[in-house]
């Protein structure tokens, strides 16, 4: 054994053994899908085409390339999703060579699981989390990698990496199960799942430096382009045929981009000339408005509504 | 509110380092306004935030903007006006990099504060001016050295209260380091300020020129944490074997993990546990790189110049620096669960990728966590307990004690029929 050595006393450590923040933060999340790919039967990756999503895709290249990813990819398309994001998410599965599952709001609907929300506006953003949960049953998922992160959102803050749902598919906050060091204890039973969040400790900042020191590509919503939008609630809101335009708004053409990845119905612009990666880092560094509250009207309705969503099974 | 634009340079936010900080104490001792002004006066608290934050403290009548519920983040914390869990914070610097685990202080939340203080680097104590050090203060700063928390930060807070008053200010250093002389930390600071006011959080105070030292933000931007890892003693959990089972890469066998402790460099005589096999290390990969050289905490892909039979839970180490083996270990647990720990009862362990079965043998003894006295025990563990435990596994755990090596010196407990995890251990030796 090498002479006495107890933590913190070792001055002498040269420097060039630091690990940077970001090396650190992939680190843990390629431990955390190996070890979820090593304790799970059938883990899924939720997969959007969202800029989340797209770094879990390269965390799980780093965690079993040259092998095949140890499980496919998931997107629930609620139908009002953005085309270009569409067509990134099947082009990117392709070029990776990875298995691509799309299960479709439309069909929950169409099949009497779920109602559209009544009204000109509706939204799917709740329907998703009856296709999603009747998804994990149909192909018996017992862990599904999401790529949320605890600085979104308040109640995200306090969820753990790995996050136990019943087997209804819920979240009990006060009940979760104690996380320490890097020991994840995935042990469920049949019927319940695990929701894993390998960002967990990622920033929005953090998760756009790791795609421009990656060189990842992203859909181009999320670059500066001209749209046409409405103003609503105090948000623009791109024009599609999933909204209803009344009379007191009058759509115009903006220079905007996207800063998340959603619905249509729900995800608003922003004004930007951003037109490439460090234009976005600059914008996001400046920026004053967290990406939520800046551009999803899902979690305005009240203070609580993300930890009332996630209890009822959302991500 | 200022509309600093902090300048982002890419290659400076690639070489940020990261510190993991823990803070307990209670809305009392001021605790969420410390963070939330760390958070304000680093401008990391976002409009959309504040003004939530400025409505609930409306509604709550609230005289001033209560910083505290920017960290409560349930609603049941909000309307009780407590933190029941730990709760993570980012900030970011252009220093560093920071994550906060923001645990609650009373004693029914001791698992929470162990949680929060399994991965820190850092912990905050704070201490109410006008109380000094308390029966919370010693409970928290025991946490901290139990847990092996390399560094503690001693926050005076509340000096406005007390008249910015220095004797004050000493006399609670002097209290504390003479209490502290019985833990086992290596690095304690003392900074006076007051978190209510922003006196030495970010900005220096203008009401204590009799302090010399830095504020806050300025030492936890500085604090040397490159040497808190070990690099001393090579450990390698195998975690998950990568065999692509394809044309291109027919006999490829790789095997991922993350490095535990200690530095890996390719050429490496190796052995693997349990199978005392011998080989020298090929290449260290990730993805289609390959690297020189892997140190903790870094996750990659070791191959090996033989074809030697490992599996996940097998530990790769250096011939002559490997881990203790054994089935009989003795370990500083903590109960997490209602249901108490009873002797003689199973229960599912998990050591690094390694599971396996155990029984505890018999408790030792039960610490008060406030006097750090030793308690006889029949041998139960209550929920919030920590007691020494001897306890017997069903498979050779590959070890170090927790003092040299955080990552192979811990394990976790989980009851066999709810899967709960309801216990933490770290071990002391056998």
């Amino acid at each position: 054994m090498a002479g006495c050595y107890t933590l913190g006393q070792h001055p002498e450590t040269p420097l060039s053994y630091s690990l940077t923040h970001l090396k650190t933060l992939e680190s843990e999340a390629v431990h955390i899908m190996r070890e979820v790919a090593a304790q799970f039967e059938r883990p899924v990756l939720l997969f959007s085409g969202g800029k989340d999503s797209i770094v879990m895709l390269r965390i799980a290249e780093k965690a079993f390339r040259p092998a095949k990813f140890p499980f496919p990819l998931l997107h629930i398309d609620t139908g009002h999703n953005f085309e270009e994001a569409i067509d990134y998410r099947d082009r990117r599965a392709a070029e990776l060579g990875e298995q691509l599952i799309v299960r479709k709001v439309e069909d929950s609907i169409k099949a009497g699981r779920v109602q559209e929300e009544p009204g000109p506006n509706p939204s799917r953003n709740r329907l998703q989390t009856t296709t999603l949960l009747d998804s994990i049953d149909e192909f018996e998922f017992d862990a599904a990698f999401g790529g949320a992160r605890r600085d979104e959102e308040k109640a995200r803050a306090k969820e753990r990496i790995f996050s136990f749902r019943d087997e209804f598919g819920q979240w009990d906050p006060k009940n979760q199960r104690p996380e320490l060091w890097n020991l994840y204890n995935g042990k469920i039973r049949k019927g319940e799942h695990i929701r894993v969040f390998p960002l967990s400790n990622w920033t929005e900042m953090d998760v756009w430096q790791y795609i421009a020191s990656e060189e990842l590509e992203i859909p181009s919503i999320y670059y500066s382009h001209q749209r046409e939008v409405i103003d609503r609630n105090g948000m623009m809101l791109p024009v599609s045929p999933f909204i209803t335009i009344d009379d007191s708004e009058t759509p115009r053409t903006e220079t905007v981009r996207f800063r998340t990845v959603g619905d249509m119905t729900c995800t608003a612009a922003v004004h930007s000339p951003a037109s490439n990666i460090h234009d976005i880092i600059a914008e996001v560094a400046a920026a004053r408005i967290t990406e939520r509250g800046a551009t999803r009207a899902d979690d305005k309705f009240s203070e609580a509504a993300m930890e009332d969503r996630k209890k009822e099974g959302y991500f | 509110m200022s509309t600093a634009t902090p300048s982002i340079d890419h290659d400076a936010y690639l070489k940020m380092d990261l510190l993991r900080l823990m803070t307990c104490g209670s809305v009392d001792d001021g605790k969420s306004t410390l963070i939330g002004r760390l958070l304000y006066d680093s401008k990391t608290i976002f409009e959309d935030q504040l003004e939530a934050v400025e409505e609930s403290s409306k509604r709550r009548g609230d005289e001033n903007v209560n910083l505290a519920l920017v960290t409560d983040g349930l609603r049941a914390e909000r309307e009780q006006g407590i933190t029941i869990d730990v709760a993570y914070r980012y900030f970011a610097t252009p220093k560093r990099k920071f994550i906060i685990a923001d645990t609650p202080g009373h004693i029914q939340y001791t698992r929470n504060m162990v949680t929060g203080a399994s991965t820190a680097n850092l912990a905050l104590i704070l201490v109410d001016a006008r109380h000094g050090v308390v029966e919370q203060t010693r409970r928290h700063s025991f946490i901290s050295s139990l847990l092996r928390i390399p560094h503690l930060v001693v926050c005076v807070n509340k000096m406005d209260l007390v008249g910015w008053d220095e004797q004050v200010y000493n006399d609670i250093c002097s209290d504390f380091r003479e209490f502290a002389a019985k833990l086992d930390v290596s690095d304690i600071s003392f900074i006076p300020m007051s978190a209510l006011c922003g006196d030495n959080v970010v900005d220096r105070s203008e009401n204590m020129d009799w302090y010399q030292g830095s504020p806050l933000l300025h030492h936890l931007e500085n604090v040397h944490i490159a040497s808190d890892r070990n690099l001393i003693d090579p450990r390698f959990p195998v975690q998950w074997i990568i065999r692509p089972h394809s044309e291109e890469h027919h006999d490829y066998r790789g095997y991922g993990g993350s490095v535990a402790s200690g530095i890996f460099r390719p050429g490496d005589e190796i052995v693997a546990l349990p199978s005392g096999f011998e080989s020298r290390i090929k290449s260290i990969e990730q993805m289609d790189q390959k690297l020189d050289e892997a140190f903790p905490p870094m996750a990659v892909c070791l191959r090996l110049e033989d074809d030697i039979d490992i599996s996940r839970g097998d530990m790769i180490c250096r011939k002559n620096n490997q881990p203790h083996v054994g089935q009989d270990l003795e370990a500083m647990v903590c109960w997490m669960n209602q249901v108490p720990m009873t002797p003689r009862k199973k229960y599912i362990l998990k050591h690094t990728t390694r599971e396996c079965r155990c029984m505890i043998q018999e408790t030792q003894y039960r610490l008060d966590i406030n006097s750090m006295r030793r308690e006889e025990t029949e041998g139960n563990l209550e929920l919030n307990e920590i007691g020494r435990v001897k306890l017997r596994t069903t498979h050779p755990l590959f070890y170090d004690e927790y003092r040299r090596c955080r990552q192979t010196g811990s394990f976790i407990l989980i009851e066999e029929s709810t899967y709960e995890t309801v216990g933490v251990g770290m071990i002391v030796g056998n």
